[in-house]
Parts: C-alpha cells; sequence; structure tokens
C-alpha cells in the first residue's frame, strides 16, 4: 500500500495509522496524548491532517487507504493546532520546574514552535486539588490535559483503580474510593502533561547527605536508562558515571543491587527445589515487584500461598548493608514508585530496623545530578564499592522481564542436575510480549514456566498449568518502570532490555551462585537458617488496607 | 413487496436528525457479517426543545414497538433494545424489547455513545468508521433508528405512510405542542397550519433544538429539518445573551469531555457568554476549531446557533 504525504509517496501496511506512517519518515506531526500503548484517545486534537477531497482528520486515529493524500502543514491546521494548543494550556497550570518532563516536555516546544500564549485563557484548573495515592504517586490535577491515558493505563493494568467523575460541568479524573492503587506507577509514564509524578524524597536525601553515612545502592535496571535524563541515546549503559555522580553527591559508598539479585536468585531457586520436590503450592511466583505483590494482597488474596517467601533484592541487600556498614542510611534507586511503598512494610523490618530507608526513582536522581550541576556525560567512570562489587550477568538481566526466571532457571538446573546449562541463553523467556511461555527439562521434569509483565495480563490466565510463574507490574519489567525517565514505549523498552542482555553476554560469571561475593556473604553474615530467614524472606497478607 | 422494497419505495430517511436513507441503512446490517446482530431504538432524546418521541412513544407504542419487530426479523437480530431516555416512562407491552435508561446526560444520544452506554461503558463517542452498522453494540452489526422513523416504518409496512413527520412547536407559541404533518410543508405554512405564526416580530430555531440554526421570518418558505424542532422567539423580550448562556450551560454540561475544542471551547463559550464579555476574535477561533477538529457530529454542530444568532440579530 502506498501513500502520498506532503506530495512524497510512501510505503505502508493496512491497519496502519496516518501518524506512524508519518513519524516513522521523519516526518513531524505534534501528538501530546498519543501513546503507542494505548488505543488513540482522539482528545488533545493537536495530531490534525488534511486528507485532500475529505477535509481535516486526527492521525492518530486515521488509517491508512491506499492513495491516500495528506498534507500535514497548512494555514488551516496551524490556525487549528494553535487554537487547541492555548485551549490545552488553558486548563494546565504550569509548574515546569518542578515537572517530570522539565526540559522534555512537548506541549511547552509546540508553544514555542507555534509561537501561542500559554495565558491567553486564564487558568480554568487553579486551586484543583492534589491527591496522594499511599506512599508513591502524587496526582496534581491542575495539571491535568484530560486526555485520560492515565485511566486507560490503570485500567489496561487491570487495576482500574483511576476513573471519570462528573462535577461542575466536567468529567475529571479521580480515584475509585472501593479500589486500591498497587503504585505500579504506569499513570506516570502515560501522562504527557505530568499531572501524575512520585512522591518526591529528593529532600530527606539530601538532608541525610549531610551528615549521615548515606550508602547508595540502584537496580539493575538504572544502568542502561539514567542517561537519558541527561539526554542521552536511549540503551547507553553508564554505571561507572553514575556511580561517580552518586559520590559526588556525598554518598560514602555505593552498590549496585544486581549482587543482591543473585541471593535472591539463590533463596528462590531453593525454594522452587523444595516446591517441585513436595508438589506443593505449584506453581511458585516471583515476588520481588511490590506492585505485583500488593495486587495479590488486595485484589487476589487465594494467590499469597503461591508467593515466593524471599525478599526482593534490594531489601536483602539492604538488611546486609545495615550489618556490616557503620551506622549507614540506605538508599536505593530505582526503576520504580511502588519500592517507595515496599521500604514502608512492617514485615521487612530487622529487629525494628527498616532495611531501606528512602528510594529515589530514577527520575529523581536525575535531576538531583541536574541540580547539583554534575555534567553526566563527561563523568570519568568509578568503580563499584567493596564487599559487594561487580555482578553477574544474572543479577544485571533482573531489570528486564524474563530476567529473574533466566537467572533462576540457569541456577536450579545448575542445583537439581549438578550440571550447567547447556545454552544459559534462554531466549524464549525475553522479550516484550506481555506473557510468555517455556518449558525446560530439568532432570526427569519438565518444568514449565510463564512470564508475565504488564499487570493486566494476569487476569483470566490459567496459572495452573505452570510450576513457576515471574510477574512484572511495568510492560517489559523494571527497564520499563514507574520511576523510569520518560518517554517510555515499546522501542525505548527494547533498546533499554536490549542493553543489559548485552552486558550479561560480556560477562565471565553468568550465574548467581558462581557470584564470589554472594559465597562471601553467605559465609560472613548469612551462615546460619535464622538469619537468612531474617535477612532474605518474608510474609505477605497484612497490607490490604495500607 | 418485502419491508426493503416498501422502505426504498417510501424513501424514509431517519429522523433523529442525520436523515440517513433508511433502506440504505437496513441494507447495510443486513448484508453485514456477524456472529450476532442487534436492534437498537434511540429514544434518548435529549436536545432541549425537541420532545416528538416522547410525544410518539405515549401515543403510539404499539407502532414503534411493530417497526422495531420488523427490524429485528429483517436482520435477523439476536435482541432489540430501546435505549430511553431516563425522565420517559413507557406505558404499555414493550414484548421482547430490552429497555435500556439513558443515565447519561446530552452526549448519550450520539449512536455511538449510546452503543458504549448499553455496553456498560461511559458514554463516550467511537472513532467512526467502523460504523454500526459493521461493528456496533458487542462488536456486532448493529440496527439503529430514531424513535420516530420505527413508527414510520410500522407505517410504511401497513400501507399507511402518507409522507408526513412530527414537529415539536414551542417558545413564544400559543399552541405549543408535536403535530403530524407533510414532510415538504415550509415552516411558515406549519406555522400557520397549527395557529402558530407569531402577530409579532420574531425569529426561530429550526431543526435540533439547542443545536438548531436561527433563522429569520423571511428565511422560513423551506421545510424543517433536523429532529425537526421549531421554536419561536419574540425579538424584543428574548434577551438573546440569557438565550446564547442556556444553549452554552448545556452543551458544556451536556458534553462528554473527550477532546479539547469541545471540552474547553464550549466552557470558553459558556465563561464569555454568562460573564456578558464577548472576545469575538476568540469565540471565532473557538467556532472554527469546534467545526473544524471535533471528535464527533455533536461537537461540530455547537457553533450553528450561536453562529446564526451572532449574524441575523445581532
Amino acid at each position: 500500500m502506498k501513500i502520498k504525504i506532503n506530495n512524497k509517496e510512501f510505503d505502508c501496511k493496512k491497519g496502519e495509522v496516518v501518524l506512524d506512517v508519518a513519524l516513522r519518515n521523519g516526518i513531524k506531526i505534534p501528538a501530546v496524548c498519543r501513546h503507542s500503548d494505548l488505543e488513540p484517545q482522539n482528545s488533545c486534537r493537536l495530531c490534525l491532517i488534511e486528507i485532500k477531497g475529505k477535509g481535516i482528520y486526527t492521525s492518530c486515529s486515521t488509517k491508512v487507504e491506499n492513495g491516500m493524500e495528506v498534507v500535514t502543514e497548512s494555514v488551516e491546521i496551524k490556525r487549528l493546532r494553535r487554537i487547541n494548543l492555548e485551549l490545552l494550556f488553558a486548563q494546565h497550570i504550569e509548574q515546569c520546574n518542578e515537572c517530570n518532563w522539565s526540559y522534555k516536555c512537548r506541549l511547552l516546544k509546540l508553544a514555542k514552535n507555534y509561537n501561542i500564549k500559554i495565558t491567553k485563557f486564564n487558568d480554568r484548573k487553579k486551586g484543583f486539588p492534589t491527591h496522594q495515592f499511599g506512599p508513591s504517586i502524587i496526582f496534581d490535577s491542575s495539571k491535568c490535559i484530560d486526555c485520560k491515558n492515565c485511566i486507560a493505563m490503570c485500567q489496561k493494568q487491570g487495576v482500574g483503580f483511576l476513573e471519570i467523575k462528573q462535577k461542575d460541568g466536567f468529567f475529571r479524573t479521580v480515584s475509585n474510593k472501593e479500589k486500591e492503587c498497587v503504585y505500579c506507577g504506569q499513570c506516570i509514564t502515560h501522562c504527557p502533561s505530568g499531572a501524575f509524578e512520585e512522591v518526591s524524597s529528593i529532600k530527606e536525601v539530601e538532608n541525610v547527605l549531610k551528615k549521615r553515612n548515606v550508602i547508595f545502592q540502584f537496580a539493575p535496571a538504572i544502568r542502561s536508562s539514567i542517561g537519558e535524563e541527561f539526554g542521552l541515546p536511549y540503551g547507553s549503559i553508564t554505571t561507572g558515571k553514575l556511580v561517580t555522580a552518586l559520590k559526588k553527591l556525598g554518598a560514602k559508598k555505593v552498590f549496585d543491587v544486581s549482587f543482591s539479585a543473585d541471593i535472591t536468585t539463590i533463596e528462590e531457586g531453593r525454594e522452587l527445589i523444595e516446591r517441585l520436590s513436595k508438589n506443593k503450592n505449584l506453581p511458585m511466583f516471583t515476588s520481588c515487584c511490590p506492585s505485583w505483590v500488593r495486587y495479590v494482597e488486595v485484589y487476589r488474596p487465594e494467590l499469597i500461598k503461591h508467593l515466593t517467601s524471599v525478599r526482593s533484592p534490594h531489601i536483602i541487600s539492604g538488611g546486609l548493608i545495615k550489618m556490616s556498614e557503620d551506622n549507614p542510611i540506605v538508599v536505593s534507586i530505582m526503576p520504580c514508585t511502588s519500592k517507595k511503598y515496599e521500604i514502608t512494610r512492617e514485615e521487612l523490618m530487622i529487629d525494628g530496623v527498616k532495611p531501606v530507608d528512602y528510594v529515589l526513582t530514577t527520575r529523581e536522581i536525575g535531576r538531583m545530578i541536574r541540580k547539583n550541576k554534575i555534567d553526566f556525560d563527561q563523568l570519568e567512570e568509578s568503580e563499584l564499592d567493596y564487599p559487594w562489587g561487580e555482578p553477574t550477568g544474572a543479577g544485571v538481566i533482573y531489570g528486564a522481564s524474563g530476567g529473574v526466571m533466566e537467572s533462576a532457571l540457569r541456577t536450579v538446573y545448575q542445583k537439581m542436575t549438578g550440571k550447567r546449562l547447556k545454552d544459559i541463553n534462554l531466549k524464549a523467556v525475553r522479550g516484550l510480549k506481555g506473557v510468555k511461555e517455556a518449558e525446560i527439562e530439568i532432570g526427569k521434569r519438565k518444568v514449565k514456566v510463564a512470564i508475565i509483565n504488564g499487570l493486566g495480563n494476569i487476569e483470566g490466565f490459567d496459572y495452573k498449568k505452570y510450576d513457576y510463574i515471574e510477574v512484572m507490574a511495568c510492560p517489559g519489567g523494571c527497564i520499563g518502570g514507574g520511576g523510569q525517565p520518560i518517554p517510555i514505549n515499546n522501542e525505548i523498552r527494547k533498546k533499554r532490555a536490549e542493553s543489559l542482555y548485552n552486558i550479561d553476554k560480556k560477562k565471565k560469571i553468568r550465574q548467581a551462585h558462581e557470584n564470589p561475593f554472594v559465597e562471601k556473604a553467605y559465609k560472613e553474615y548469612l551462615n546460619n537458617k535464622k538469619i537468612i530467614h531474617k535477612i532474605c524472606h518474608t510474609t505477605y497478607g497484612n497490607n490490604k488496607n495500607k | 413487496m418485502d419491508i426493503l422494497e416498501k422502505l426504498k419505495a417510501s424513501e424514509l430517511k431517519g429522523r433523529g436528525g442525520g436523515a440517513f436513507s433508511t433502506a440504505l441503512k437496513w441494507e447495510l446490517v443486513k448484508k453485514a457479517k456477524g456472529k450476532n446482530k442487534y436492534v437498537i431504538c434511540n429514544a434518548s432524546e435529549g436536545e432541549p426543545n425537541v420532545f416528538k418521541d416522547k410525544y410518539i412513544l405515549d401515543n403510539y407504542l404499539p407502532d414503534v414497538i411493530n417497526g422495531i419487530n420488523l427490524a429485528v426479523d429483517f436482520i435477523k437480530a439476536k435482541d432489540a433494545y430501546i435505549y430511553l431516555n431516563k425522565n420517559y416512562k413507557l406505558k404499555g407491552d414493550t414484548q421482547k424489547c430490552i429497555v435500556f435508561k439513558k443515565t447519561s446526560g446530552y452526549i448519550g444520544g450520539e449512536e455511538t455513545a449510546a452503543v458504549e452506554a448499553i455496553e456498560g461503558k461511559r458514554a463516550e463517542p467511537r472513532i467512526k468508521p467502523p460504523f454500526l452498522t459493521e461493528v456496533g453494540l458487542f462488536n456486532c452489526p448493529t440496527l439503529m433508528n430514531n424513535v420516530e422513523t420505527f413508527y414510520y416504518v410500522s407505517k410504511i409496512d401497513k400501507g399507511e405512510y402518507n409522507k408526513t413527520r412530527f414537529y415539536s412547536i414551542n417558545g413564544d407559541v400559543s399552541n405549543e405542542g408535536v403535530y403530524e404533518l407533510p414532510i415538504d410543508m415550509s415552516i411558515s405554512d406549519i406555522l400557520k397550519q397549527t395557529g402558530n405564526y407569531p402577530d409579532f416580530d420574531f425569529f426561530a430555531q429550526v431543526g435540533g433544538g439547542a443545536s438548531g440554526e436561527i433563522m429569520l421570518p423571511q428565511e422560513l418558505k423551506v421545510p424543517a429539518f433536523g429532529a425537526g424542532s421549531i421554536t419561536i422567539y419574540n425579538k424584543k423580550t428574548t434577551d438573546i445573551y440569557a438565550l446564547m448562556e442556556k444553549w452554552a450551560e448545556f452543551f458544556h454540561t451536556g458534553n462528554c469531555d473527550k477532546c479539547t475544542p469541545c471540552r474547553e471551547g464550549a466552557f470558553r463559550i459558556y465563561e464569555m457568554v454568562k460573564n456578558r464579555d464577548i472576545n469575538y476574535e476568540v469565540l471565532d477561533d473557538i467556532f472554527f476549531n469546534l467545526k473544524k477538529s471535533s471528535f464527533c457530529a455533536l461537537g461540530k454542530s455547537i457553533p450553528l446557533p450561536f453562529e446564526s444568532l451572532i449574524k441575523k440579530i445581532k
């Protein structure tokens, strides 16, 4: 199929929309409410085009037809875009300095390009309320441009916490009082106007940095996304620079959570082997995603017994840091908004001490680095601190959907058969498909596994057929997490994930149980069952209404 | 002659306001492929000054039901729904029809929004194409006609159709009401025949209630259109700003808020009119955007009453 855009011919496929064909060929059309994860909302009315002989249409929702002739710029289109932009700004209270979009804001760019007066109308949302959802998410309704992406995404996640209610002549985005938010933060990453953001801990962290022994640890998924906060290409790996930046901010030590991911793998592997041998409470579900855990506790309590009792990696390393360092404050840098909630779970306290004191998202640490005028791209690379230095490949891939599964299977195979997997690249569990499955022969047993990313995919999923299931609330896993730099779409998720797999490929040690630091941890700290239980395991079910 | 032939011969057009050929619509649904098919009678009648569907339901329900049954048989529908204005009551036997009370405002009358509502979702228009005739209720081919259309289908089947339609007449008139008169009768003749032609200086709003067009006496030599409403205003005693404010409030509170021009535009029109502080340049911009870039036909139709009033009366 062929269409003409601005008198040039382009190939396209049936079912495609004009916007996608244009963008693919470098033709810019402003589209603010369009997110490729969702059906077009048709809300902002900026991606207008003219179809010759038919009139004005929105390119996000107009499917190509053979021979179609499209114009993307004209006096009329410009006027329409200008007016709709003015109307959008009339309902959006600008707080650009603190906004998640900051210099990447598409609305602001368009305001400049179209030379509009953003204050042409009075702000009709002045005084609109700000809502906080748990310790994780803030919704400032005065910044909302009513595109309803957040509601669509919340529904897609199978949660439906956000909804529309009519008040004073307008339909507004509100939270459903009968439901609970699971804090996945996908509303944030799908909001074009910065109305959703994380509950910030920057001030608290700045405060402790001045006077305490602050130790930063960062999640596996951060290394391939933090660069985007400073304009680097998607998927840039910047582990060493990140360590330097964190030191410049005042961290005494910097650790990599990939290391404790290996401990999670070993503990979880052990639990899986036990459950397989007893055929009890199968399938076993992973539990390192706190939104998934919360979803189970709130909406699917019948699955609680299927969750592994193993703590998520940063909670395990937090516990180890608290044991081994001198009166430390532990700050986790996470791709995640839900981790802010996770650290408030009382079951995770160790003798009254929180394993992790603060969680900062990738975006927050980006903001802190920018605020301190650190030129990230120009930084030298630094090594991670000991005793928990260099991670294995298995720990790094935790950041992508399927990574926990792949790491666990590498280790479980070795533990059950005494042999190393022939090919440790388990490609079947990788990728962005919402539901993936694989079968792997371990000794005499065929182990059936499934990987779910995007919480909504668990709805109606026939989990009973499987032995082991990884669930990550965010599409693509942590690389697409609610705390990650925006924008996020499948192309970006793919690049971030690829970078993690490339790191894994190049590592000498690619299996959790071969990690010498892990061996050291078990020898020096986790050397009896009681302490292993305290640091590495937890319980569920008491957090329904928190 | 089967019903389709009769419909074709009658040249019946939809009476909800869109004036689409009824025979063609029936044929499209008949030909469309789908596991199930549905019939919906749109009785949502949400515009102020339009009340003829209520009149027909109150007085001729059996004929409406008969029309629906003919459609069910013709397209072999699984079910038939009556999508009913929440203030209306059906007095009489609705047979197998499922009565669905509309919960939303004005926008709920838009055909795809109505389908969304019956499916249990928020009444918000869908993108077209696909049209309801292919992908309608529960993604099945769906035939939706207005109450009056179904009434006349029944009449046509019985050979009793004399090319008439129902007119809602109100405003500054002596004989407010619903009248059944020929489709080609001019508006001024309709007013005369019903004893409603004013003996004072006036203007009329014709078509679809609040979104109808403002017409001057000398323009009334044409037949009525849209949903067939005729509202008379005494030029001397009518406060046109109050009138515009009424329309604007109706559009602003009754629209679905899906798209920027309608959500924000209707609000800004309301704001300006209410404050009696109209910036005509801004108003013109908003009208332009409503007409050109609104998502659905309802948004596109908002400027008509204002523009025609401002042009002809102000």
